[in-house]
């Protein structure tokens, strides 16, 4: 799909075949292999997650052609390359599926105005607009962002749905306090894996947001290098950390599999805009999210810190876009 | 007296000590969690400063060149003392608020850069005119940036309920919001002033 933005690009002398490549396209990839775990959650939180999806993403986009129609007066908007649409959806996997609409309507609006055009659009912001909305609904609204429905098959109604602590919750009381009576409470590993427990919107079912990324990295939309560090910091970080009276494997399970690391691995960090150029600039970035979550984790208040190690790690992305690679013919540096 | 008036309004516009010199940026950022703190902020600094300034231009002449700035320091640092002694008084819950706060304006870069660059140069009037005219632009940008910290963060205006205050996005009561709120007000002066 060939919009205009890439027609002014091809300056190239010599016959040259386009790849078909385009930002568009991109975003389309990525929202495809958002849906099953879309899917997932709308089985499990129903209405909910329908409802707050659709105020994400229509109040992205409308904000984004708003500020580009009215205060940036663009003779061409940029909705088509559907990056807006991508950024409310990741927006809505982050928020609890009962949150009420005009937070969500919120959220939306500074995650498009204040974390992508008031930088200067898509290319130009430094943090992750999907976070920085995220994170502003979760200092904002402390007690809204983190009263999580649990799963109870399709429900239909929009507000009212049954509440619950999540697995991070237990973790971390577990790890503060050596008090191993809640084991019991924290869901099977099975359940943790397809998703049948408490949590934000998108982030519950781990199975689903794995097939997603590995179509994307198949795709080559994304390559390996962050979610794998990421996830490799954090089980070993889990290993390293384990609390008396858990074994090993299973706190390290527990650990992957619960909260926003696998949504975040796959699908935030890897954001091309805020994520590092070079191979090793993605792996040290991996990493670098993977200790700064599990610091949150495990000594912070918040009990999960997968959004506000991305945007730490996102402010870095500059300094790690100084390794490159050597010139050809360049001499090797002392 | 058209350069007095110049003088005097040069400090609430053209320099505002906050949006246009991006002076004295802690006290700024730290105090505005309300109109009414960053407002007793900012009076505050401006009594100090045109009392600094009147004192500056009268010893300007007396004072050697190499040690200038620790004799600003002693006299601004004397009038600092004098508001806090003052606000420990009659002022005590504001005093309270703004704690440290006080004491810190001794180190004020707009109260020290005013005495540099204008007072120790210039006639008493004339000092004391750029006082009023700073102080005031400095009064004025702080209770602007608390109000709308305090309007979009808790939903009252100098304490006036304008919607229920679990609508307010505490984020801007905290630090985060203060820096965003200024960043976004800067923004919108800078785009009035140049058109």
């Amino acid at each position: 799909m060939v919009n205009d933005n890439m027609k002014k690009l091809i300056v190239a002398p010599a016959p040259h075949a386009h790849s078909g490549d385009s930002v568009r396209r991109n975003m389309l990839l990525v929202i495809l292999a958002l849906l099953p775990a879309y899917v997932v959650s709308v089985i499990e939180f129903g209405v909910g997650a329908l409802i707050t999806a659709a105020i994400s993403v229509c109040a992205c986009v409308l904000t984004e052609w708003l500020i580009s129609r009215f205060l940036l007066k663009e003779q061409r908007q940029t909705i088509g390359d559907l990056s807006a649409v991508l950024t409310g959806l990741l927006l809505a996997f982050n928020l609890p599926s009962s949150l009420d609409w005009w937070i969500v309507l919120i959220g939306a609006v500074v995650a498009i105005g204040v974390g992508k055009m008031t930088f200067g659009g898509l290319g130009q912001n430094p943090f992750n607009p999907a976070l920085v909305g995220r994170v502003f609904l979760l200092i904002s609204f402390p007690a809204q962002m983190t009263t999580w429905p649990v799963p109870q098959g399709f429900n239909t109604s929009y507000l009212d749905a049954e509440t619950g602590a999540t697995p991070l919750y237990y973790l971390k009381h577990i790890a503060k306090t050596g008090d191993t009576s809640f084991v019991d409470q924290l869901p099977a590993l099975k359940d943790a894996f397809l998703g049948v427990m408490g949590g934000s919107l998108g982030e519950v079912c781990a199975l689903a947001l794995i097939i997603g990324g590995l179509f994307l990295i198949c795709c080559r939309v994304i390559t390996w290098h962050i979610p794998v560090s990421i996830i490799a910091t954090v089980a070993l970080f889990a290993w390293i950390g384990t609390p008396a009276g858990m074994e090993a494997g299973q706190y390290v399970a527990y650990e992957l599999l619960s909260g926003g690391l696998m949504l975040g691995a796959f699908f935030m960090a890897t954001d091309y805009v805020t994520s590092p150029m070079s191979a090793w600039g993605k792996i040290i970035f991996g990493i670098g999210i993977g200790f700064i979550m599990m610091v949150i984790r495990t000594w912070g208040a918040y009990p999960e810190g997968m959004s506000f190690a991305i945007l730490i790690m996102n402010a870095c992305v500059p300094l790690l876009n100084k390794i490159r690679p050597q010139r050809f013919g360049e001499p090797k540096k002392k | 007296m058209s350069n007095g008036l110049k003088v005097l309004t040069n400090g609430i516009l053209k320099e505002n000590p906050t949006f246009v010199l991006v002076l004295g940026m802690c006290p700024t950022l730290a105090t505005t969690t309300s109109a009414i703190n960053g407002m007793s902020m900012g009076l505050a600094t401006m009594f100090v400063l045109i009392c600094s300034n009147v004192v500056i231009s009268l010893l300007k002449n007396l004072i050697p060149d190499k040690v200038r700035i620790p004799a600003f320091i002693v006299v601004i640092a004397t009038f600092v003392t004098m508001v806090q002694l003052l606000m420990q008084a009659y002022l005590p819950a504001i005093y309270d608020v703004l704690g440290l706060f006080i004491p810190l304006i001794v180190v004020n870069c707009i109260v020290l850069g005013r005495a540099e660059a204008f007072a120790a140069k210039n006639s008493v009037g004339l000092s004391a005119l750029d006082g009023i005219g700073m102080g005031l632009g400095f009064t004025l940008a702080l209770t602007l940036l608390g109000a709308v910290r305090e309007l979009l963060g808790t939903g009252a205006c100098f304490g006036f309920h304008l919607f229920p205050d679990n609508y307010g996005a505490l984020v801007f009561v905290l630090a985060p919001g203060a820096f965003i709120a200024l960043a976004y007000l800067m923004v919108i002066i800078n785009k009035l002033q140049n058109k």
